[in-house]
């Protein structure tokens, strides 16, 4: 909650617009509630008095005060949005900035739907708070001080009904809310399910079909959809109750000012304009009090925002530049760890990899085997520094990695992560991603080399094809085979491919890998379950449940290694792997 | 800000509340409309129908409180008139306590008015979305490969909710508003035809003005939406590749194109709000000038003997409920039109057209030997590009037919078309003699079998998602089937065994798991045919082990086919067909294909 208002130090550049609005908003609310007392004046010495002259010039007045109060509320709503639309502007572009420093270990522990959240609607509501705040929450709350001021001032034995009434609407939201409010948490309990159901069958659309199960689905879903509308309409026949509780409140309270100031006039204390004047602050105060109500629910909702972004604004980049990052020399490609160990939950130490000690050589083919779980990816993602080493140090030609400006490893080192994430945009644009300067000749050469090059010329806007968002008109292959021709116009010096072909035939795999070989001299890491590719390397490391197995080529190991056995048994079989 | 981003939010029922905030300020504009309105109205006529008793309880109410609504401010004005004037006590307790009676009847019949319409609302979704949902359930695969998930929850949570909306609150408000409308102008020409003129010469004033505002406020709406949608657009993919983002260095130029479409989004919503805020001030300026006019006419007339400072105060109440509704109709209006538009695409996607219905004649098969034939097979998922070209093959019972070829060769298109997730273009596909297209599409797909690369499994328990193959099997064959499938051992790992509730998608198993529960799924379903495809690729090497044993002996007695690039499942094949570009260039049993050195390419990669 109070780090909800350390945001508020976003609107310092607006501050002049901030402190206006509020203002101006003051002298519209000071004209509004000078209205019903013009009334009350119009009816006890104008029409009373039957003076004519009066009346006309009261109107006159009254219709001044209206225009004042209009350019004051025009003004206080140009300031609010102002300040309000810079805020929510600068908020996004610091968090998006906050966003492009972090490491993958903060991108893990944040996750891609929460980051989207937290840029798109959790500013949005922050925004639109903060323009309430300097309007509506500054109008309703004067509204209010002021309508029962102004009754009070103009009939002050009638003062205990603003406040009475006031009270007893206090009561009443509050005890209907209190029965509401656990049942909110139950609708979007139901919604949730709602949700799940819908999403579950539409992602497992074929198993449903497969096993002819439509009509248990639809029964499944009429029962969830039931349920949401149980307990929808529970909180409704609380909720539907607020309005017409308030309305038989207002006009009771009406009826009451109406026989007491009804007395008071028998008995000459009270004038009839005082009445029709009284009833009308009245009215107002008490309007206005349920619209602060439920301001303060909605802020309550702005702060979970606020309080989100603050944390998201205030985390460290776990990954960062050291103050004089040393020039990368003329990249050699020479990979050394040196009794690396690395575990992503840096309190609970459970360790992902345990001293790794390799030296990858420049020119070398690496494939790394192991089951899933086994710290593949995790060895991968440790060499362009996405994480940093837990213990002990990789060294990049010589120099720890920890020392190399993040930029330049990077511009060094290609990956092809194992999710292949292409953007909207050309198919040439997404090659040319981390060289946009790169010519056709230098794309289409990296295009041919991942074996992209002959489907994407067949596509009917060949390089120039439009690309959904994320790639979605590609098969998972042409997908793999784009990124892996983006990481290659790079020219990188290390080359890694993350399980980068799971969706390429095994043929079409061979060529990417042979043309790799012939074409692209530079270090390579390759990732991969497949004992067939693996087989071709210069040196294969077997890591298995976080260590180093075993290291060496296939005959070596085919020797030495139990578990490097194992996989060749379950995929190949005793037979050929004898052959072989 | 508005619009999409509080989508999400719109299902919050505190919005119910929310309508009673009585201000104008912060009018929003949707932009959308429905394209045919009228089909759009006459559908949803025909779901208001089935709740007839409602919906005319919804309308005896809105009757009875306007009614009520008029007669409270007259009551007002009397009593002002004839007893507070004159001091007659008695007179003005009874006209007080019929005020009071008068006002407990509107309260009554406006929570009347209410509770029915929030239920008819809510009711008529519900049957809105069990329609959608139905409807869905008969689309054919295509439709869920061209469209994706997103588009289609869309239309079932926001769309339908913005349904609710209008029904609820939109509909009645904007009834309400047009009657009170009507009856408060009748009751003031009734009470003082000369101040009712007057009182209306704001009419036009504020017709005027909430058309010029909502003209630009529409407009501005526009493109802040436009903008909007842009830079929702660059966060989600940017954030979505944040790693490549990362791994490639490209974090300033991700920054600056963030930082334009951000800047334009401000310039645009700040023009659109300014607009929108300003009919706040300026209605309320209207409603300030109408009341003076009110008054200072009415003082007038007063002064002249021509009205009472009772019918003065009557006015004041009457220009209020006259006012409010008039205000709202612009804003009610665009949300009805969204919600129309919303309605449209929902009832649209009800009118997708289905699978074919089976055919009037269509059999049923019993019990089914295995025999699968493909005569000529052609098919092609867009026109004139097939996919599958003249495809001949038959499996006799229990043979193992393995399909191997390049991704994209066409090995997955024939086990969609086994399945009649997709039919025929030419040719036919026969099971034990007959054309399955002439079956049943339940009844064949009772008799086949299929595991695929990555199999879904239920947010449920493991009980429950293997129970999925055969929803009457009791415990105890649900065990055995798991057992069956070397489920068993992994199972009883689990927290709570087999009443272990699984993750979306079963994400917390290992994807072998996840194969495994497949079989003992199929196994419980126990078909005459199988169709595995890919079933063990990407399966970490120990869970392999158990997985090629399972499936071995899932595969005994059925005929099975198999798409896969692991040979050790291929060598137990009876026939081995080897597809390139839609065509079977090759095909014999393991031991000729070997000699014939096809197999050999495809097995030493």
């Amino acid at each position: 909650m109070i780090s909800a208002f350390r945001l508020v130090q976003f609107l310092r550049p607006y501050r002049r617009w901030a402190v206006l609005a509020p203002v101006l908003m003051m002298l519209e609310v000071a004209m509004d509630l000078a209205q019903p007392w013009m009334i009350q004046r119009i009816i006890d010495d104008g029409v009373a008095k039957l003076n004519l002259k009066f009346v006309i010039q009261s109107g006159a007045v009254m219709i001044v005060l209206a225009l004042i109060g209009a350019a004051g509320g025009i003004g206080c709503s140009i300031f609010a949005v102002k300040a309000s639309q810079g805020f929510g502007a600068d908020i996004r572009a610091a968090l998006f900035r906050k966003v492009q420093e972090f490491s993958f270990g903060n991108l893990d522990r944040l996750g891609t739907g929460p980051l989207i959240t937290r840029l798109t609607s959790d500013v949005a509501q922050v925004q639109e708070a903060v323009q309430a705040m300097l309007r509506i929450m500054v109008r309703a709350p004067l509204m209010m001080i002021g309508s029962c001021a102004m009754a009070i001032l103009i009939a002050p034995r009638l003062a205990w009904l603003p406040l009475g009434a006031m009270a007893l609407v206090l009561l009443s939201v509050a005890l209907i809310m209190r029965r509401a409010y656990p049942l909110y948490g139950r609708v979007q309990a139901e919604l949730d399910s709602l949700n799940t159901a819908m999403q579950e069958n539409l992602a497992g659309m074929r198993v449903v079909k497969a096993f002819a199960r439509a009509a248990r689905e639809i029964s499944r879903f009429k029962g969830v959809n039931a349920r949401l509308m149980d307990i929808s309409l529970r909180v409704a026949r609380v909720t539907i109750s607020t309005m017409p509780v308030m309305m038989i409140l207002i006009n009771i309270s009406v009826v009451a000012v109406l026989w007491i100031g009804g007395v008071q006039v028998s008995r000459g204390d009270m004038q009839a304009g005082q009445i029709v004047a009284f009833i009308n602050y009245l009215q107002r105060a008490l309007m206005s009090l349920l619209m602060v109500g439920m301001m303060v629910m909605q802020f309550s909702r702005a702060a979970a925002s606020a309080a989100r972004i603050q944390q998201s604004l205030a985390i460290k980049p776990r990954v960062k530049n050291k103050p004089c990052p040393r020039p990368a020399s003329a990249p050699l490609g020479r990979v050394v760890f040196d009794n690396v160990s690395f575990s992503y939950d840096e309190h609970s130490g459970d360790p992902a990899l345990e001293n790794i000690s390799f030296a990858a050589e420049n020119g070398q083919t690496i494939a790394i085997l192991g089951s899933t779980g086994s710290g593949k990816s995790t060895l991968a993602h440790l060499i362009p520094r996405f994480y940093d080493a837990t213990a002990g140090r990789i060294m990049f030609d010589g120099t720890d990695v920890r020392d190399v400006d993040q930029a330049l490893l990077r511009a060094q080192i290609s990956i092809v992560l194992q999710e292949s994430i292409l953007f909207s945009g050309t198919i040439r644009d997404n090659i040319r991603y981390g060289r946009p300067d790169a010519d056709d000749e230098a794309v289409m050469a990296a295009a041919s080399t991942a074996q992209a090059h002959d489907f994407i010329v067949k596509l009917p806007h060949g390089y120039d094809t439009i690309l959904g968002q994320r790639g979605v008109n590609l098969s998972g292959g042409q997908k793999q085979r784009i990124a892996i021709a983006r990481a290659l116009l790079m020219r990188p010096a290390v080359l890694i491919l993350d399980d980068s072909t799971s969706a390429v035939d095994i043929e079409t795999e061979a060529r990417i890998q042979s043309a790799l070989r012939d074409q692209y001299r530079c270090t390579r890491f390759i990732i991969t379950h497949r004992i067939s590719t693996a087989m071709n390397m210069d040196r294969i490391l077997v890591l298995d449940d976080g260590h180093l197995a075993a290291e060496g080529t296939h005959c070596q190991l085919l020797a030495s290694s139990p578990i490097y056995r194992d996989f060749c048994e379950s995929q190949i079989g005793k037979d050929e792997e004898q052959r072989a | 800000m508005t619009g999409r981003w509080n989508r999400e939010g719109n299902a919050d029922p505190r919005s119910i509340l929310w309508r009673a905030g009585p201000m104008g300020h912060g009018m929003s504009f949707k932009i959308e409309e429905a394209v045919h309105a009228r089909l759009v109205l006459t559908r949803l006529f025909g779901y208001l129908r089935r709740h007839g008793f409602r919906l005319s309880g919804i309308i005896f109410f809105v009757v009875l409180g306007v009614l009520f609504g008029v007669l409270g401010p007259f009551l007002m004005g009397r009593a002002i008139d004839m007893f507070i004037y004159r001091g007659d006590l008695t007179g003005l307790a009874r006209i007080l306590a019929m005020m009071v009676g008068v006002y407990v009847l509107l309260s009554i019949s406006a929570w009347w008015q209410e509770y029915l319409a929030v239920n008819l609302a809510q009711r008529v979704v519900r049957d809105i979305r069990n329609d959608l949902f139905s409807a869905l359930q008969k689309l054919p695969l295509r439709f869920f490969d061209q469209h994706l998930p997103g588009e289609i929850m869309s239309r079932l949570a926001n769309d339908t909710e913005n349904i609710n909306t209008m029904l609820a609150m939109s509909a009645t408000s904007l009834i309400r508003g047009v009657l009170s409308l009507i009856s408060v102008t009748a009751m003031m020409f009734a009470i003082n035809g000369r101040l009712a003129l007057m009182s209306l010469i704001t009419l036009p004033l504020t017709a005027l003005l909430t058309r010029w505002l909502s003209h630009h406020t529409r407009q501005g709406f526009r493109t802040q939406q436009s903008n909007l949608g842009a830079l929702n657009a660059l966060i989600e993919e940017t954030i979505s590749g944040q790693r490549v983002v990362k791994a490639y260095g490209r974090e300033e130029t991700a920054i600056s194109s963030f930082d334009l479409v951000n800047g334009r989004l401000r310039l645009s919503s700040t023009l659109a709000q300014i607009y929108a805020g300003l009919a706040g001030p300026l209605i309320n300026a209207v409603n300030n000038i109408g009341w003076t006019v009110v008054v200072a006419s009415g003082g007038w007339l007063a002064v002249e003997g021509l009205a009472t400072v009772g019918t003065i105060a009557a006015f004041i109440s009457y220009t209020e409920q006259f006012t409010r509704p008039l205000n709202q109709l612009a804003q009610l209006y665009s949300n009805m039109q969204s919600a129309l538009a919303g309605a449209e695409r929902v009832f649209d996607l009800m009118r997708e057209p289905p699978d074919p219905p089976d055919k009037p004649d269509a059999r049923r098969l019993d019990r089914v030997n295995g025999e699968v034939v493909f005569e000529d097979v052609w098919f092609g998922y867009e026109r004139d590009m097939p996919v599958l070209k003249q495809i001949n093959l038959r499996a006799a019972p229990g043979e193992i037919v393995a399909l191997v070829g390049p991704t994209g060769a066409g090995k997955t298109t024939i086990a969609n078309l086994l399945t009649r997730f997709y039919d025929v273009d030419k040719g036919a596909i026969r099971l034990d003699g007959v054309d399955i297209r002439d079956l049943e599409r339940d009844n064949l797909r009772r008799k086949l079998g299929l595991v695929l690369q990555d199999n879904f499994l239920f947010a449920d328990t493991v009980m429950a998602n293997i129970r999925y193959g055969r929803l009457g099997a009791t415990d105890n064959e649900v065990i055995a089937a798991a057992r069956f499938a070397n489920a068993d051992h992994f199972i009883h790992c689990l927290p709570h065994g087999y009443h272990t509730v699984l993750a979306e998608r079963g994400e917390n198993l290992s994807r072998g798991q996840r194969q495994l529960m497949a079989i003992a799924r199929a196994i419980l379903a126990d078909p005459e045919i199988l169709v595995l495809d890919e079933a063990t690729s990407n399966v970490d090497s120990r869970t392999e082990k158990h997985l090629q044993e399972a499936l071995m002996r899932l595969m005994h007695g059925r005929t099975s086919f198999i798409i896969a690039h692991r040979l050790s499942t291929i060598r137990n094949a009876h026939q081995i067909l080897v597809i390139n570009n839609g065509e079977i260039i090759e095909r014999g049993t393991p031991a000729a294909l070997l000699n014939r050195g096809v197999y050999h390419n495809v097995s030493r990669q």
